[in-house]
């Protein structure tokens, strides 16, 4: 029989001691003396860990006594208005936020056609051509090095066949390549995994746009069509531009933003 | 003698037998041997003069719900009809008087500063009255297209708006569940708001105005699962109609004195006003019900008022003339309703014979957000989100055609008073104006910048009204 339970069987037998219930309650009350002399006396880390214990036990009595409050206290309901009015019809339903109106299509048009863009990241670091590239070097001997080879993700278009080894200046390995960008909306604060459609413009210059070379940066453009956006016309938006903000070839992924 | 026959053979053969019939299914007469070369025209003409009207009205034809454009030889040709049974050609009057459609926007006015949640023309067309989520009503002047009144006292965004019959009232219901009576002379709120409600307002309807001259009482639906018929003069709350378990989504005053409630709960329940009896349960919906519509919507809507612009003096015969107009647009066929509802499907009642549908009107792929029927009771249109507005038969609910063009889903549908052109709203930022006889797109009214959450088109048919996300209030002209 466990010693602990001697005293349960005395206790069911003959009932507690006479004076146990006040010294119960006297070791309660000195219990607290007691833990504030060792939290005073205790030294070093036993000092830190027994600090750190009752720092944790202060900090949960303070929220649960926090918690009761409130379930006792009587609040204003908060009729505030809320942004974002609907109509009757779509209260009930389940509103999944979507992208706002397009900016003009237009302002769109005009801003192609002088090639600047208000772009989320104005500013990137200039890539230099032997970074870019790495030679190859060919023939018998090793001595021509007429091939490059990029080091940086390439988007390379569905119908793209590699040219024959002899006229294939540029090589994109195939392990650099992609197809997908994660590009979130910056107003709706969300990502969506959309296909590339093609990369439209690469700060670095002309010969790398043309290379389909994604560095940080890039502007590149994706297929929208998933996301459900329209023109003031009416019209279903599939291709809008957006910008390169990791270094793909670092990451094994691109993220994107796009501009709205 | 063998050449009489001939004659005779050649006779029949360039005619045929016709039965003429109004669109409840009674015949004109008996029937009869009409020429092959009979146009619509002719139709018309022999139309008019069996029924001896004094003044010619226009009428189109229809044979198995197509309309006839062509004479009828041709016709049979095409269709390949058997002349041995008598052709049922069956009439439908049309308005005397022409909307034009309505084909650029006259005015883009700001001054909400948040998405317009509703639009209103009142009844007799010269005023008009948006709601917002701004928590203010507006009504604007029509001539000069600018804000006449800004209404601040709700609460919270306005969500209902509907003018009384005989537009000396306004009604608006906001989202905290209150409601406000504005004078529509003053932009004054007349009295304090209507508390009652829990939850917010989903539906508005004013008693018609042949059963009461000056309008009193109105009825509002709540997400709470109350309606509750209300007195702007007494300004209580007269009647409390409990009994769905779930928000009401639609609220009807019909033209014979119920009231029908289309609720979350899948069922229609029709009340009866002295009391607030529940006098029908219309069950047969699987899931909620969105949008009730009335073949006498409009009529109700509109009161007195018609296509000519003629203003009453008293009350008395503003009831007179509403009750005319009511009886003749609804015949002599008892009322019919129709319900949209979120399982993708429609259901035609006739309340007042059975409790159980007419039709079931399938096709829609999405749920159906709003349903409407025509002024003349003869169309019955919906809008669903699956970007589509059907046209339906509004007497028997066969399916007629599908408007196809939206880009997103379809939120609100508005007629035309003269019942030929149909006008809808989208969330994909455009209006477009449908053509009923050719069923196809008539007019694409972009410039919206966002979705547009309400249209309206005025009973004089000049001005199409649409709010929407972008907050501000479009005027459209034809």
């Amino acid at each position: 029989m466990p010693q602990g339970d001697y005293i349960d069987l005395h206790r069911k037998r003959y009932g507690y001691r006479l004076d146990h219930f006040e010294r119960k309650r006297k070791k309660e009350a000195r219990e607290v003396h007691k833990r504030s002399q060792i939290a005073q006396k205790a030294l070093g880390i036993k000092g830190k860990m027994f600090a750190k214990k009752r720092y944790a036990e202060k900090a949960q009595m303070k929220k649960t006594l926090a918690m009761h409050e409130e379930s006792s206290t009587r609040r204003k309901v908060d009729d505030d208005v809320s942004k974002g009015a609907v109509p009757a019809y779509l209260l009930d339903r389940e509103n999944t936020t979507r992208a706002k109106v397009l900016s003009n299509t237009i302002k769109q048009k005009r801003k192609e056609k002088a090639g600047k863009w208000e772009v989320p990241l104005p500013k990137v670091r200039p890539v230099a051509e032997d970074e870019m590239f790495k030679v190859l070097r060919t023939g018998k001997r090793k001595t021509k090095q007429w091939k490059r080879m990029i080091t940086k993700a390439t988007f390379v278009g569905p119908a793209f066949t590699r040219k024959p080894p002899k006229y294939e200046r540029f090589i994109r390995p195939s392990g650099l390549r992609f197809t997908k960008a994660h590009v979130t909306h910056p107003e709706l604060k969300c990502t969506f995994n959309l296909e590339i459609i093609g990369v439209k413009k690469n700060p670095n210059g002309q010969m790398y746009t043309s290379l389909g070379v994604m560095t940080r940066g890039t502007i590149i453009e994706v297929n929208v069509s998933e996301l459900g956006l329209v023109t003031p016309a009416g019209k279903v938006v599939w291709g809008k531009y957006a910008q390169v903000t990791n270094n793909p070839e670092n990451d094994g992924c691109i993220n994107a933003v796009l501009l709205v | 003698m063998e050449v009489v026959e001939g004659e005779e053979q050649r006779e029949t053969s360039n005619k045929v037998m016709c039965l003429l019939t109004d669109p409840e299914g009674t015949p004109l007469g008996v029937p009869m041997y009409l020429p092959q070369i009979a146009r619509p025209q002719q139709l018309q003409q022999m139309v008019n003069q069996l029924l001896n009207n004094e003044e010619k009205l226009p009428y189109s034809f229809y044979i198995s719900d197509k309309e006839l454009v062509v004479p009828l030889g041709t016709y049979l040709e095409k269709n390949k009809v058997s002349v041995e049974k008598a052709l049922s050609i069956v009439y439908q009057p049309q308005a005397v008087f022409r909307i034009r459609p309505v084909n650029r926007c006259s005015a883009t006015i700001s001054g909400h500063t948040e998405a317009v949640l509703s639009v209103a023309f009142s009844p007799d067309g010269r005023r008009l009255a948006s709601g917002s989520g701004d928590t203010t009503v507006r009504i604007w002047d029509l001539n000069t297209q600018t804000p006449l009144f800004t209404c601040t006292g709700h609460k919270n965004w306005v969500l209902c708006i509907a003018w009384s019959p005989d537009g000396r009232h306004l009604v608006s219901g906001s989202k905290a569940g209150d409601l406000l009576c504005w004078d529509p002379e003053t932009g004054k709120p007349s009295g304090n708001p209507f508390t009652g409600h829990k939850k917010w307002i989903t539906g508005i309807s004013w008693e018609p105005a042949h059963l009461n001259a000056p309008c009193r009482r109105f009825v509002s639906a709540s997400k709470d699962g109350d309606a509750r018929i209300w007195d702007i003069v007494t300004k209580k709350c007269v009647i409390c109609l409990s009994g769905h378990t779930l928000a009401i989504t639609c609220v009807k005053w019909g033209g014979d004195g119920v009231i029908y409630t289309g609720s979350q709960d899948c069922t229609i329940k029709v009340w009866e006003t002295s009391q607030g009896k529940l006098i029908r349960e219309l069950k047969g919906h699987g899931h909620w019900v969105n949008s009730l519509a009335l073949s006498t919507e409009y009529v109700l809507r509109t009161g007195a008022f018609d296509h000519t612009g003629k203003q009453y003096s008293s009350p008395e015969e503003m009831k007179k003339v509403a009750l005319e107009r009511y009886n003749k647009m609804k015949g002599n066929a008892p009322e019919r309703l129709v319900s949209g509802s979120d399982d993708f499907t429609m259901f035609l009642w006739e309340p007042f014979v059975s409790k159980h549908p007419k039709t079931r009107m399938t096709g829609h792929q999405q749920l159906v957000n709003h349903v409407y029927f025509s002024p003349d009771g003869q169309w019955v249109a919906s809008a669903s989100f699956d970007k589509s507005v059907k046209l339906w038969n509004g007497a028997t609910g066969k399916f007629v055609a599908a408007f196809r063009g939206h880009v997103g889903p379809v939120y609100q549908i508005s007629w035309s008073a003269d019942s030929r052109l149909l006008l809808s709203g989208s969330k994909d930022s455009t209006l477009k104006v449908w053509d009923i006889r050719t069923q196809k797109l008539k007019q694409d009214l972009p410039g919206h910048e966002d979705e547009v959450y309400a249209v309206d088109w005025s009973p004089d048919g000049e001005k199409v009204a649409s709010g929407g996300k972008d907050r501000v209030l479009k005027l459209w002209m034809g």
